[in-house]
């Protein structure tokens, strides 16, 4: 999980869009649910073999009346080839939290973990990652938003196409399996047809009313392969708030391993 | 304050490095604060108010990607308290790592532990006890410390080169012992007195991706001494710390169940007139978003026991509830709040503690805190605080 892990929100956002069935044959897609499906492993699998990278995020947090509050965020993200991506984000602002500091492994199957380390204790936190719902630092991403989006944790609805901006895009439904712990009952995305990138997001509460809408922007590739995107924006409709995030220096293949994402690497973080 | 030479050495060093050299940062905070106790202290000579400032200055210089020297200084002064006008170097250490083993020299923090209210097992560095009454603050411990990680888990390895006094807050302090602590009285058990070098051996590892874990043992200087009786050279009655050796084994666990954050902590400690054991243990819940707003409520339950309750050794924790609750408001300021109780469970005496937090603007840091000593037993060790309540409120400026 962890902050602002751009290859998270793209993975979550893969979800729905560009069915397979198209590209192979339309007699293979009986169901909207599985084509749905289809999509969101299509879009996992093009964002397959990345090996690592780092980039470093402004997030900018900004209340009804317009008040703005920065943060910055560094953050390393590796793949784990046959389950979720390990992440580490590292706050460099507000300073008063500066060094904080949160590391995260996914998992396909059961819940993430998490840990939070604290610079000023040398203290070492674990997290629940069950509080999927909860707000990220105190902005409009929830945890369970930035955290690494595996097509398992999900079911899946096609909807329909449309076009979006002038790229034509599946639109689907996605609901989480863990109903318990996530604040949304389902999510409406809109993929591009062209590349399988995560355009728009509108996620639906308890309620299954409208609760906030994500839009992505500036997608530029990578490695001749990964797409990143350089901003993303989510409205709070129900409270007026929104969080924007900027990514720049996307570095990819740095030569993280697993030893980047232990305690003993956590506390020399800086 | 001790400081070693080859440490002021390192820390001129690295004042003089200039601030825009590749990979050198410097920063810190700048901090001023107010007690306000409500009633006039139990002991002669305690002060009701208190004002002091602090500064921190951090530096931290990569000379290559696996190569780094870092520098805590820290000094407050108090317009009442002598004793807690003072300073520390709460880190000064080299950091060089390689992708299978790390070391550090200098003075360093490391921090053991799992639990919210009680910090057993938590005894490589020495609780700066005259900066804060809650013993959270801790003095930089000068060390060589050897970090080997594993895919099985991690091996720690410590030599404790130096051993720091705790302080204590002066005759004009609060939250004291009845008599005032003199540490120019200090006794040590061993002849090497502070020169004794102690040990300690760690092992942590992750089990069934649902816990950290860790085991350890530690042979040396205890952090915590024992206050006897003596009188100073006016002989006025004080208290004189006299500080004993020690083979002590703790554990430590933070295990996620479900939406249940279970923590535990044990020790066992030999070498003082009988072998004891102590724990704490309990479980934090988080109520997320509560009544359809951004905030998060965490509900947190623990239990403390030391086997020292037959009144050997009294020590504040020996049979005592403790309940919080932590409000996180979520939003742009960060602000929190924590209420805390301790119970001790044979008397009742009751702590209640409010500490509350919120940012303003990008740079600056307000804290609330306030301690409440309820009912408080005359038999409990805790009673010399009985007159204690506090309300102390400090404004942090990060620069």
């Amino acid at each position: 999980m962890i902050l602002l892990n751009p290859l998270s929100m793209y993975g979550l956002f893969t979800v729905l869009l560009l069915s397979q069935c198209f590209l192979i044959s339309t007699a293979s897609c009986e169901t909207a649910e599985e084509k749905g499906l289809a999509i969101a492993m299509e879009a996992d699998r093009r964002d397959n073999g990345f090996g690592d990278y780092t980039a470093d995020m402004t997030m900018t947090l900004k209340n009804r009346h317009g008040k703005e509050s920065k943060r910055l965020i560094r953050s390393k993200t590796l793949e784990v080839p046959g389950d979720g991506d390990k992440s580490l984000s590292i706050f460099d602002t507000p300073r008063d939290v500066k060094g904080t500091a949160f590391l995260s492994f996914s998992h396909k199957i059961g819940d993430d973990e998490q840990w939070l380390y604290l610079p000023a204790l040398k203290r070492v936190k674990r997290i629940n990652s069950r509080n999927k719902s909860g707000s990220f630092m105190g902005s409009e991403f929830a945890y369970e938003d930035i955290a690494s989006q595996e097509p398992e944790k999900f079911t899946y609805k096609h909807l329909r196409e449309e076009e979006y901006q002038g790229q034509l895009c599946f639109v689907g439904e996605s609901y989480p399996v863990d109903t318990k712990n996530s604040g949304y009952t389902k999510r409406v995305s809109w993929v591009d047809k062209a590349e399988y990138r995560l355009q728009k997001v509108e996620f639906y509460d308890r309620k299954n009313s409208l609760l906030k809408t994500l839009t992505v922007n500036g997608y530029r590739q990578y490695l001749d392969r990964y797409w990143r995107p350089e901003s993303m924006n989510m409205v709070n409709h129900q409270t007026g708030k929104s969080t924007t995030l900027v990514w720049e220096n996307y570095l990819f293949r740095t030569g993280l391993t697993d030893n980047d994402f232990n305690s003993t690497s956590l506390k020399r973080v800086r | 304050m001790m400081i070693p030479g080859v440490l002021s050495y390192l820390v001129l060093t690295l004042l003089l490095l200039p601030s825009h050299a590749a990979g050198f940062e410097a920063r810190g905070d700048l901090s001023a604060q107010g007690f306000l106790f409500l009633e006039n202290g139990a002991w002669p000579h305690q002060e009701k108010q208190f004002a002091s400032v602090a500064g921190n200055l951090q530096l931290h210089h990569e000379a290559a990607d696996n190569f780094q020297f870092t520098v805590d200084a820290f000094y407050r002064i108090d317009s009442e308290d002598r004793e807690r006008t003072h300073g520390d170097l709460r880190l000064a250490e080299v950091l060089y790592f390689t992708d299978n083993w790390e070391i550090t020299f200098g003075l360093g923090r490391v921090f053991w532990g799992a639990t919210e209210f009680v910090h057993l097992v938590d005894i490589i560095n020495q609780t700066d006890q005259v900066e804060a009454p809650d013993g959270e603050e801790k003095l930089g411990q000068p060390m060589v410390h050897l970090t080997v990680p594993r895919d099985w888990g991690v091996i720690e390895a410590f030599v404790l080169t130096w051993f720091r006094e705790r302080t204590f807050p002066g005759e004009k302090g609060r939250v004291r012992t009845p008599l005032p602590v003199d540490a120019d009285q200090t006794q040590y058990e061993s002849g090497a007195e502070e020169h004794h070098t102690d040990l300690a051996m760690r092992y942590s590892t992750i089990l069934g991706d649902v816990a950290d874990f860790g085991i350890y043992y530690f042979n040396g200087t205890a952090r915590d001494p024992v206050l006897l009786f003596s009188q100073d050279n006016s002989g006025t009655p004080v208290l004189y710390p006299y500080y004993e050796q020690i083979g002590q084994i703790g554990l430590d666990l933070q295990m996620v169940a479900g939406e249940w954050l279970f923590k535990a902590e044990a020790y066992y400690r030999s070498g003082q007139s009988r072998s004891y054991g102590a724990t704490t243990f309990g479980f934090e819940y988080t109520l997320v978003g509560i009544a359809d707003t951004m905030m998060d409520l965490g509900l947190i339950g623990e239990y403390v026991y030391d086997d020292r309750d037959d009144g050997w050794l009294p020590t504040i924790y020996e049979n005592d509830l403790m309940a919080g609750l932590r409000l996180a408001v979520n939003d742009m300021d960060d602000s929190n709040i924590l209420l805390g109780a301790i119970r001790d469970i044979p008397s009742g005496s009751t702590t209640i503690a409010v500490e509350a937090s919120r940012r303003i603007g990008e740079s600056v840091r307000l804290n609330l805190d306030a301690s409440f000593f309820v009912n408080m037993d005359s038999q409990d060790p805790a009673f010399s605080f009985a007159r204690d309540d506090f309300i102390k409120l400090e404004i942090l400026y990060y620069w």
